[in-house]
C-alpha cells in the first residue's frame, strides 16, 4: 500500500516528466529559428530578395528569381494538388462505405508515405524525359501530387464532422444531394478545408528532393513554367553544399526566407481555423 | 392491422383533400430489421396528428418515410404504399426534391445553417430560383411572420441564427420550412429539447398553422399530444395500435396497449 504522501511524489514527478517532454517536442523549433536569425539575418538585407544570385566574390546578390520559383511552384502545385484532393475528399466523405472509398482511402495514405525523391524520379520519368528537358511544370506536378492525399485525407476529416443535422435540413427543405453537399456541407466545413489546403502547401513549399530532377534550379530569372526554375530548397541546397562562405551566408539567410513562408502559412492557417470557431461563417 | 373507424380508407380517392396522406399496407426495413409493420392510415389535412409510442416503435421512421428522408440510409426498403394527395410517393415519375418541398421538416434538434437568420429563411426560396430582392424580404418577412419569430428578429434578421436561443432557432427552422409553402410540415419531437415557455409558443404556433396545412407531429410528450393535436396515433413496436380523434385516444382508448401506455404503465 502506497502512503499518500509517495503518491503525492509519484504525481508530482509524472507531472514533471509530462512538462520536460512539452518543453522538449518545442526546442528544435526553437533552435532552428534562434540558430537561423543568428547565421542568416546578418545577410539579410533588402537586396536578398531583389537581387538575382551572383558569381562568387561579388557582394549584393540575392535569391529574387528563388523566392518567385518557390511561389510559381507553390502556385501550380496547389492547382493540381487542391482540386483533385478536395474532389477525392468530398468522395471518400460521401460514398464513406464503398470498395472504392476504402481503397482510395488505403491508397492516400500509402501515398502520403512515399519518400519525396521517389515523387521526383517518377515525375522526371514521366514529364521532363519525354518533354526532353526540366520545367517549372514537372516540379510543380511532383509536389502538387504530393499535396493530393494530404489535401484529401484533412477534407474528408473536416466533410465528416459537419453534423447529419445541417444535410438532413438542407435535404428536407427539397435541396438536392448534389447541391447539399455543395452549398451545405463543403460550405460549413470550407475554412477547415482551406486550414487543411493550407498546411499542405506549408508542407510542400520546403520540400528540395522532388525538385532536384524536375524544377533542376536555375541561376538566371525565368517565370516561364516550361523552363527549369529556381526554388528556395534548391538554391539553399547548391549554396551549402559549396566551398564559398558567401554562399554559405545566402545559404542561411535563404532558410530563414524559406522557414519564414512556412511559418506565415501556418499561422494563416491558425487564424483560418480561428474564425471557424467564432460566429457564423457568414 | 387497420386503422379505426373513423380511419377507414375512404372507397373513393376523389374524396382526397390537399395535404391528404394516406399509408396503405405500409412496412419498411432497416436492413434485416424491420421498423415498421403493415401500418394504413389516413392522415387529414388541415389537422395536427401526433404520433406517440415508446422509444423505438417506429413512429420516427413513419415520420421520415413521409418526406422520404430514410432514402439516405443504405440498405433500406419497403413494402405496401405511401401517398401524398393520392399520389405515391414512391412513383417512378415522382422528383424526390420536389415532394420535400411540398412536405416540410422540422428536426428535434434545431438545425439552422451558420448563416444570418434571413439566409436561412430564404434558403427554400433561393433554391426554387426567387432572385429579386424585394422577393426574397417578403418571403422571409412572411416567413418569419407565420413562425411568430418576426417581431423578436426584425431588427437583427442579418445576424447569425446561431446567435438566438433554442426556441428561436427551432422557430427559425419551422420558418426555413414554411418559406417554401409546404402542404404538409413533420415535426419530430419539435420541442422536447425546450424550456416550458419556448414548449408552448411552438404549441401555439403548431395550433395556428393547422388551418393552412397537414401537420404530423412525433412526440414523446403525451400531454403535448393531448393538447395540440386533433388525431392521435399510437405506434408499438412497429405496429399502428391505435389511432383516433385524440380527446377519444386519451380518454376512452379502445386498445389494451393504449391505455397502458397512456397511463403511463410502461414507455
Amino acid at each position: 500500500m502506497r502512503t499518500r504522501t509517495s503518491r503525492h511524489w509519484l504525481s508530482g514527478v509524472m507531472i514533471g516528466l509530462t512538462y520536460l517532454a512539452a518543453i522538449l517536442a518545442t526546442l528544435p523549433l526553437l533552435l532552428i529559428l534562434a540558430h537561423l536569425i543568428g547565421k542568416g539575418a546578418s545577410s539579410l538585407s533588402l537586396s536578398f530578395f531583389t537581387n538575382m544570385p551572383k558569381p562568387v566574390g561579388e557582394t549584393g546578390g540575392g535569391m529574387a528569381n528563388a523566392i518567385v520559383g518557390t511561389l510559381i511552384l507553390i502556385g501550380i502545385a496547389s492547382l493540381i494538388g487542391l482540386p483533385i484532393g478536395i474532389g477525392g475528399g468530398i468522395y471518400l466523405s460521401e460514398k464513406r462505405r464503398t470498395p472504392l472509398a476504402h481503397t482510395v482511402r488505403f491508397l492516400s495514405d500509402v501515398l502520403n508515405g512515399l519518400p519525396s525523391i521517389v515523387m521526383g524520379i517518377f515525375a522526371w520519368e514521366f514529364l521532363v524525359r519525354p518533354a526532353g528537358h526540366f520545367s517549372a511544370l514537372a516540379g510543380g506536378a511532383a509536389v502538387g501530387a504530393m499535396m493530393i492525399p494530404l489535401v484529401t485525407r484533412t477534407t474528408e476529416e473536416m466533410l465528416r464532422v459537419v453534423p447529419t443535422s445541417l444535410r438532413e435540413a438542407a435535404l428536407a427543405l427539397g435541396y438536392p444531394k448534389w447541391r447539399t453537399s455543395l452549398s451545405v456541407v463543403l460550405r460549413t466545413a470550407l475554412a477547415g478545408i482551406a486550414t487543411g489546403a493550407l498546411v499542405a502547401v506549408a508542407r510542400i513549399a520546403g520540400e528540395t528532393a522532388p525538385l532536384l530532377f524536375t524544377a533542376f534550379g536555375n541561376q538566371f530569372w525565368s517565370t516561364s513554367v516550361h523552363e527549369p526554375i529556381a526554388a528556395l530548397p534548391l538554391q539553399i541546397f547548391t549554396y551549402a553544399i559549396s566551398p564559398y562562405d558567401e554562399w554559405h551566408a545566402q545559404a542561411w539567410a535563404g532558410a530563414l526566407v524559406l522557414i519564414t513562408i512556412v511559418l506565415v502559412i501556418s499561422l494563416a492557417a491558425r487564424v483560418v481555423t480561428r474564425s471557424r470557431f467564432g460566429a457564423a461563417v457568414d | 392491422m387497420t386503422a379505426t373507424l373513423e380511419h377507414r380508407l375512404p372507397k373513393s380517392r376523389q374524396a382526397l383533400q390537399p395535404g391528404t396522406i394516406e399509408a396503405r399496407d405500409f412496412s419498411f426495413w432497416y436492413g434485416k430489421k424491420q421498423a415498421l409493420n403493415n401500418i394504413s392510415l389516413i392522415v387529414p389535412p388541415s389537422s395536427v396528428t401526433a404520433l406517440i409510442g415508446p422509444s423505438g416503435c417506429g413512429k420516427s421512421t413513419f415520420l421520415r418515410s413521409i418526406n422520404r428522408l430514410n432514402d439516405l440510409i443504405p440498405g433500406i426498403r419497403h413494402e405496401g404504399d405511401l401517398s401524398l394527395d393520392g399520389q405515391s410517393i414512391f412513383d417512378k415519375d415522382l422528383d424526390v426534391v420536389a415532394l420535400r418541398q411540398r412536405v416540410g421538416m422540422v428536426f428535434q434538434r434545431w438545425n439552422p445553417f451558420p448563416k444570418s437568420i434571413y439566409d436561412n429563411v430564404a434558403y427554400g426560396a433561393r433554391i426554387n430560383g426567387v432572385t429579386r430582392s424585394s422577393e426574397l424580404d417578403e418571403v422571409v418577412e412572411r416567413s418569419l411572420r407565420r413562425a411568430a419569430l418576426w417581431d423578436e428578429v426584425k431588427d437583427r434578421l442579418r445576424t447569425s441564427a446561431l446567435g438566438l436561443s433554442g426556441g428561436q432557432q427551432q422557430r427559425v427552422c419551422i420558418a426555413r420550412a414554411l418559406a417554401n409553402q409546404p402542404e404538409v410540415l413533420l415535426l419530430d419531437e419539435p420541442a422536447s429539447a425546450l424550456d416550458p415557455g419556448s414548449t408552448q409558443k411552438i404549441e401555439e404556433l403548431v395550433y395556428e398553422l393547422k388551418r393552412e396545412l397537414t401537420i404530423v407531429i412525433v412526440t414523446h410528450n403525451l400531454q403535448q399530444a393531448a393538447r395540440a393535436s386533433d388525431h392521435t396515433a399510437f405506434f408499438f413496436s412497429g405496429q399502428l395500435v391505435e389511432l383516433g380523434p385524440t380527446d377519444q385516444i386519451f380518454t376512452r382508448p379502445r386498445e389494451e396497449r393504449t391505455d397502458a401506455y397512456i397511463t403511463g404503465r410502461f414507455g
